[in-house]
């Protein structure tokens, strides 16, 4: 049996030259905020690995996240990606089907024992056996388990895989936990996103494979390097922001002038991630700058978090029944107190008349 | 639930609601207490009840000549930090969108730099005062558990909002977390202790005032 080919090698045969593919790598260490030496190792790093080998999971998800990696773009860094990893299962982008395709899941097991990486898109819903997801007569719990058994590493993609996404918010039907809930004793890397930046995928799996170990993650297991930052801190309105500048409706005079976004719901502030500065489509825009606030999708339980057009400084919870309420009680209370109060006054000056 | 939902959803929920129902059961318990009379006729050139009371209410607000050497510190240092609170609570956009939530109330917002600098001169202030209630002897003397519990609600939502507007301490969102829990406890100790003269003082200069000036005082 021949050794697999060296990566290096795979992309010379495909006509991939030098210069790009050095480009590719500083581009990736530029974006993983590694210091400009690192993109010599990282190339050399990547030109000396494996073909490493993926199990892509799809569980329960939309197909967004796959969707937003291979529809970038910026085809010349995700397409190389796809030259660096052995793709062994992926739903939405394998030829293979039904019987086949597990064949091939589990083909990829094998051969790569404790050396492959498994991908994660979507929640596992735990409820009710875990009927509500079932792929080729298991249920994703069980896929899950079985697929991570093995695996050098597991990278959960997308909010819903990360953090339980849509599939968990309230009342949570299916019982969807995240990913990282179900596996014990791998690495586990969130990268959420609804969907997730493509560049924050490839540049997380680049760093794998060129350096061999994970990136440094954040308290939630997010790479730090595109995680590090809330979308506010480097948000082009921010000036707006510290001026007082706020549009109040979605069509008003500060939101033609581009002013914050903050009081019409926008969660920019409470939310890490780089669509600020990498932004999308090629870093063409990014939400608030198509004049939509961030909704936080790259936060646990973003859904649920009061409203996606509840500014954040209000109550996550309505109070326009509440409040009448309380005032009614008080001033019932008030009342009664006070009368209880005349009464003692008239029992008293009574007293004092018969005295 | 994070500690920021939780912040957001049911501590503020609960905060706001005894906050509304104890200031209305103080304020409408005192305003329906039955009247003690004053069957003397007014003295000759008394102005009208009520002008008597407002006249006081206003002249309150700076303290007689002949105390104005005493009380000169204490009374700025309040001004400094009073106005300082006002202008923080009612200037910066994300309170004015707290406040607009639960009455509809709005207004423009000032600039976030500008209320930056406001609480800190705030802060500073507050502990003025503190130090102040530490080291006199007759106000340490009069005060109790209650005050000091007043002081820190009032000045933990001023430090914390300081912290979360700066990036000082953890996270932005825990931070905001704890500014908005540390608002909580300001509004829940609100009703129940001295806070409360933010509404009683007109009643009490007022009512001052109405007697003072039916006997024909000067105030």
């Amino acid at each position: 049996m021949t050794e697999p080919k060296l990566l290096g090698e795979v992309l010379r045969e495909r006509g991939v030259s030098r210069r790009a593919f050095l480009m590719y790598a500083s581009c990736m260490s530029s974006l993983m905020a590694l210091p400009p030496s690192a993109a010599a190792a990282m190339a050399e790093g990547l030109a000396k690995a494996r073909r490493q080998s993926v199990i892509w999971l799809s569980f329960q998800e939309c197909t967004g996240c796959i969707e937003s990696l291979t529809r970038s773009f910026s085809p010349s860094l995700e397409d190389l990606i796809f030259d660096f990893i052995s793709l062994d299962y992926q739903h939405a982008l394998q030829a293979a089907s039904g019987e086949a395709a597990e064949d091939a899941r589990r083909h990829a097991m094998r051969d790569n024992k404790g050396k492959y990486i498994v991908v994660v898109d979507g929640s596992v819903p735990m409820g009710d056996g875990g009927v509500y997801s079932t792929i080729a007569g298991q249920t994703n719990q069980q896929m899950l388990a079985e697929t991570v058994a093995d695996a050098a590493a597991v990278v959960a993609v997308g909010t819903c895989a990360a953090f339980g996404g849509l599939p968990q918010a309230q009342p949570n039907p299916t019982g969807a936990v995240p990913i990282e809930q179900l596996v014990a004793g791998k690495p586990v890397i969130n990268i959420p996103g609804c969907p997730p930046l493509p560049q924050a995928m490839a540049g997380t799996i680049t760093q794998i494979l060129a350096f061999g170990k994970l990136p440094e993650l954040d308290a939630l297991k997010r790479p730090r390097a595109f995680f590090g930052e809330s979308i506010h801190d480097r948000c082009y309105r921010r000036p707006f922001y510290k001026r007082g500048q706020f549009a109040k409706s979605f069509d008003d005079e500060g939101a033609r002038k581009g002013w914050c976004l903050y009081e019409l719901g926008c969660k920019g502030p409470v939310t890490y991630n780089s669509c600020a500065t990498t932004k999308w489509n090629g870093g063409v825009s990014f939400p608030i700058q198509s004049g939509h606030g961030c909704i936080g999708c790259s936060e646990p339980g973003f859904w649920d978090m009061g409203g996606l057009y509840r500014p954040l400084a209000s109550s996550a919870r309505p109070l326009q029944r509440v409040v009448p309420i309380a005032a009614a009680a008080g001033v019932a209370v008030g009342a009664g107190t006070a009368l209880l109060a005349r009464k003692r006054l008239a029992g008293a000056s009574q007293q004092g008349d018969k005295t | 639930m994070t500690l920021l939902d939780f912040a957001r959803g049911p501590a503020l929920q609960f905060a706001i609601i005894v906050f509304v129902f104890g200031v209305l059961w103080r304020l409408v318990g005192v305003l329906l207490l039955p009247r003690i009379g004053d069957r003397s006729p007014p003295r000759e050139g008394a102005p009208a009840t009520w002008l008597g009371a407002a006249r006081t209410v206003v002249r309150r607000m700076w303290p007689r000549r002949e105390f104005i050497e005493r009380t000169l510190y204490p009374t700025l240092n309040s001004y400094v930090f009073h106005v300082g609170l006002a202008l923080v609570v009612f200037g910066l956009a994300p309170h004015i969108v707290f406040i607009r939530d639960w009455t509809g109330l709005s207004w423009p917002a000032l600039p976030s730099d500008l209320v930056l600098a406001i609480g800190v001169v705030t802060l500073v202030s507050l502990v003025a005062v503190l130090v102040r209630r530490l080291v006199h002897p007759v106000l340490r003397l009069l005060s109790h558990a209650g005050d000091y519990l007043s002081w820190l609600v009032t000045a933990l939502p001023v430090a914390t909002g300081l912290a979360t507007t700066m990036d000082f301490g953890p996270r932005y969102e825990t931070m905001l977390a704890l500014h908005v829990l540390s608002i909580a406890a300001l509004l829940i100790w609100f009703p129940f202790g001295k806070l409360m003269h933010a509404f009683f003082f007109v009643l009490s200069r007022g009512a001052t005032g109405a007697r003072f000036s039916h006997r024909g005082v000067e105030v």
